[in-house]
């Protein structure tokens, strides 16, 4: 695990610059595929410079028996359970994912990679074209979740790991992990799925049109080549951040952190200042994304969760996509996620009820919404603990410590 | 009489028979013990309304078998799934319906039928999914029900049915008669059955079958398809 850059440092530098040395030099090991081996992309042409940045935790056993992939969210990246060397906060799913934890690095050897189209050292959009020397921006081809698992399969193949013991992730995360089990069944022996859909609903579509075009309509933006220009759309990407934001938390969240209450003040101000707690902290909310994330990138991401309808790839019968399989799956919903509620986790343990593949399905009672997956939710723990323990004893590694 | 050959055939099938204070001692109901010595080693299950998954747990260690459940209640499932077990939470009402013909080796509907809401579409999905279906239910007709109603006037609470009336999920309730009158409408075989009086135990298969309706608090039938 490479050492993390003071943060202080980092977040005080403008983030376009932050965006490029992280995209070319992340603070990550990196695996680099020239064009022999290209990466032929869905939208039809081939990838023939691919950079992955990927973390890695625990030992790989000599059985290599134990790999576990975890893929991350719309605006996660490798960091999974570090120390983030961007932000200088711990990672998005070290909740999860650590020694003695459900995802326990203590027994199993845990990958995480940036997914491509990222900003956080895979190729994306605010990579350096080789060709070109300058960053694509929308040069880059469009790429889809399928086109993610290619890539992480690549770097699998790199690491000399044939069969992962479990893929696991969360909402886009989520989508990776069912595609992999269609993709690579005979790779993957367990997948757990969590707060996702086998795809996109045009309600999520829509809420990514939002963000999409407050981007575009940010005159900073420019044609997608703001890197080139020296700017940024820190006011596009932050509108879209903060109406993302909403969609991941829940009304009674909401209510529950902020409710009417005032922003420093005892009375409204009759103006549009942040008078509300709630507006303010949206404010925070994009403010601080914006540190961390190209703008560029949050459109080939969002376009590909757009993209992902695992079904169409099999007749539109999402069940095809899983006959056969041998994996076991275990698929987990929240009750109070209105971005993937639990019908779209539903839809997909039916799919794989009439694969006859071997499914749990758990709702968990929580109010956090969607971002209950990254959150303190011990059900989850229990059930991810639970799932992990049991596919781990059926290849044989060791219990770890209760 | 063919319910009374079933059961003879049962009685004389004990090889398979579990250690049953064992499975008592594991928390298990006794009609559990004699649910999972109807199935054979290493089939495949599928249990409706599998609760915390005591009959899962059961069925794949003792049995060996590739067993999964469904279940309503979102705590057993999630108990259950911490276990390690493949349990989907779900209404067996609904999602029988998503099961492809031949699934399952087994399925099993153990204390669940009287709380379903269309108890003849349930069965007949379970012997589509399954080519057995095994049923354990609470026998209405047991005499201390028939004595609540015919002397008190009143519905039946009693150890295995608990919960007063009006609180109950149970929707369903039917007779060990009731039952196999079920069974012929839906063309299906009883190719085991077996009675549980109030203590637990078998009802004496030299009884006369009005003695099983009356004696037996519970009843465990295996059914197959006629065609």
């Amino acid at each position: 695990m490479n050492s993390p850059v003071p943060p202080e440092a980092s977040l005080r530098a403008p983030s376009a610059e932050t965006g490029r040395s992280e995209a070319d030099e992340p603070h990550s090991p990196v695996v680099r595929f020239g064009p022999d081996r290209p990466l032929r992309l869905d939208a039809g042409v081939l990838l023939g410079d691919l950079q992955i940045a990927y973390q890695t935790y625990g030992t790989l056993n000599a059985a290599r028996s134990n790999a576990v992939l975890v893929c991350h969210a719309l605006t996660g990246d490798q960091h999974a359970a570090n120390l983030n060397p961007v932000t200088g906060k711990p990672g998005w799913w070290e909740t999860l994912v650590g020694p003695g934890l459900p995802i326990d690095t203590d027994r199993f050897f845990v990958i995480c990679a940036n997914v491509l189209g990222g900003c956080m050292g895979t190729t994306g959009p605010s990579s350096t074209n080789p060709a070109t020397g300058r960053p694509y921006g929308l040069d880059m081809p469009l790429v889809t979740i399928r086109d993610m698992v290619n890539a992480q399969a690549m770097l699998l193949d790199h690491l000399g790991i044939e069969k992962l013991l479990c893929v696991a992730g969360g909402s886009m995360g989520g989508m990776q992990v069912l595609q992999w089990a269609a993709s690579y069944p005979e790779r993957v022996f367990s997948a757990l799925a969590i707060a996702t859909a086998a795809r996109h609903s045009a309600q999520n579509i829509a809420f990514h049109e939002v963000g999409r075009q407050a981007i575009m309509a940010d005159p900073d933006w420019h044609g997608g080549h703001y890197l080139a220009a020296g700017v940024n759309p820190q006011r596009g990407l932050a509108v879209a951040r903060m109406a993302a934001h909403i969609t991941y938390m829940s009304d009674q969240a909401l209510h529950r952190k902020f409710g009417r209450k005032l922003q420093n003040r005892q009375m409204p101000t009759f103006g549009f200042d942040a008078d509300f707690q709630v507006e303010s902290y949206l404010r925070h909310q994009g403010e601080a994304f914006v540190q961390r994330f190209d703008a560029n990138s949050y459109l080939y991401v969002t376009r590909a969760m757009d993209y992902f309808d695992l079904a169409a790839d099999y007749d539109d019968v999402l069940a095809n996509a899983f006959r056969g399989s041998k994996t076991r799956f275990c698929v987990v919903s929240f009750t109070s996620d209105w971005l993937f509620p639990t019908g779209g986790a539903r839809e997909i343990v039916h799919a794989l009820n009439a694969s006859g593949a071997s499914v749990s399905f758990a709702e968990v009672a929580s109010d956090k919404g969607h971002d209950a997956f990254l959150l303190e939710e011990p059900e989850l723990f229990a059930i991810a603990r639970g799932f992990l323990d049991s596919a781990a004893r059926a290849v044989g590694i060791t219990p770890g410590r209760s | 009489m063919a319910l009374r050959e079933a059961i003879r055939a049962h009685e004389a099938l004990p090889e398979g028979a579990l250690d049953e204070s064992r499975v008592r001692l594991q928390g298990g109901r006794t009609d559990l013990v004699v649910v999972a010595e109807m199935v054979a080693p290493s089939s495949r299950v599928l249990d409706v309304g599998s609760g915390d998954g005591a009959l899962l747990e059961l069925l794949a260690t003792e049995r060996g078998c590739d067993a999964r459940g469904i279940e309503l209640s979102r705590e057993g499932v999630n108990a259950g799934v911490a276990r390690g077990l493949a349990i989907i939470q779900g209404d067996a009402d609904v999602d029988l319906a998503y099961y492809p013909d031949d699934a399952f080796d087994y399925v099993i509907l153990s204390q669940t039928l009287q709380a379903t809401r269309r108890p003849r579409w349930v069965l007949e999905q379970m012997l589509r999914i399954g080519r057995r279906a095994i049923v354990s239910f609470p026998n209405f007709g047991h005499w201390r029900s028939r004595f609540d109603l015919l002397l008190n006037g009143r519905m039946p609470v009693t150890e295995n049915m608990p919960i007063s009336w009006y609180e109950t999920p149970n929707i369903h309730f039917c007779t060990i008669r009731d039952f196999v009158a079920l069974a012929e409408v839906l063309d299906a075989r009883i190719e085991k059955a077996v009675a549980l009086d109030s203590s637990g135990n078998r009802v004496r298969v030299t009884m006369p079958w009005w003695v099983w309706n009356l004696l037996g608090e519970q009843a465990v039938f295996l059914l197959t398809r006629k065609t």
